[in-house]
């Protein structure tokens, strides 16, 4: 039985560079207090943290809803926001339409997405130009990597 | 080796947490960009960085860093202190450039990201 032990939904707002990341350091806290394995913690905050990111730099408003069962930690990254043309393109390292600005914030070098992938057991990327971007990522507890 | 040696190698001064830099460092992430350190860094690892925007903390804190050093001289906002402070990350700032800190470090033995 794949049972809900624990949700929780977050609202990010788009733009705000100021508040961007609270929610994946929120989402560490309760991690840490739930005594999950700290390489799992360390790979969760970073999926949060990028997809978090990419709200804040390229989407008006989105949420972040993180579940965890017996056997799994998900993260769910949802946005109203441009969307994403050519995905395949967006999963390539080094690609980024970030602005000067944002580069100067130190964001913007083409590996958010590949991070989240590379972190997440299951990860999957859905998005509809002028409607928003979904993105999935799935942590298995029992894995190690 | 324990970041308040580290400290007098690079010559730093310390904006926050300077009660306590016994800490062991043993891995050094040094990068401008913030996925660079989340995707390199060892948890407890070292961060060195010449951005003193407050996310440069907020980075640091999702990494699980342990200790900033601001190269060039470069100081952080009051904002970007006042955050590092709330989640007990020492913050040190050297006047010393990225290739000298990194090469100085290097020669003490310390080791880069994964
Ligand atoms: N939520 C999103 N909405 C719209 N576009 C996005 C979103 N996330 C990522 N992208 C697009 O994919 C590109 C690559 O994203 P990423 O790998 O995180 O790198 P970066 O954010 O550094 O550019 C972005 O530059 C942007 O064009
Ligand atoms: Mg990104």
């Amino acid at each position: 039985m794949d049972e809900e032990l624990f949700r929780q939904t977050y609202s990010i707002h788009g733009r705000d560079f100021d508040k961007a990341g609270e929610t994946a350091a929120h989402i560490k806290q309760i991690l840490r207090e739930l005594g999950l394995d700290a390489g799992l913690v360390h790979r969760a905050v970073i999926i949060a943290f990028e997809a978090e990111m990419n709200v804040v730099m390229y989407a008006d408003e989105g949420t972040v809803t993180f579940t965890l069962t017996e056997d799994a930690l998900k993260l769910e990254i949802a946005d109203q926001g441009p969307g994403i043309e050519d995905i395949e393109l967006a999963l390539t390292e080094g690609y980024s339409t970030a602005t000067d600005q944002m580069r100067e914030m130190g964001f913007g070098f083409g590996m958010g997405l590949p991070n989240i992938r590379k972190n997440s057991d299951d990860f999957n990327l859905v998005s509809e130009v002028g409607k928003g971007t979904t993105v999935s990522a799935m942590i298995q507890l029992n894995s190690s990597a | 080796m324990k970041l308040t040696e580290i400290k007098d190698l690079l010559r730093c001064d310390v904006l926050t947490g300077g009660d306590d830099l016994s800490m062991e460092i043993e891995t050094v992430v040094a990068s401008d960009g913030m996925s660079e350190i989340l995707a390199f860094a060892y948890p407890g690892a070292l961060m060195l960085t010449g951005l003193t925007n407050v996310q440069s903390v907020r980075t640091a804190d999702i990494a699980q860093v342990r200790a900033i050093i601001y190269i060039r001289g470069k100081r952080p906002d009051a904002k970007a202190v006042n955050l590092a402070r709330e989640n007990n990350i020492p913050v040190l700032v050297t006047t010393l450039g990225m290739f000298d800190v990194c090469g100085i470090l290097r020669d003490a033995g310390l080791k880069g990201g994964m």
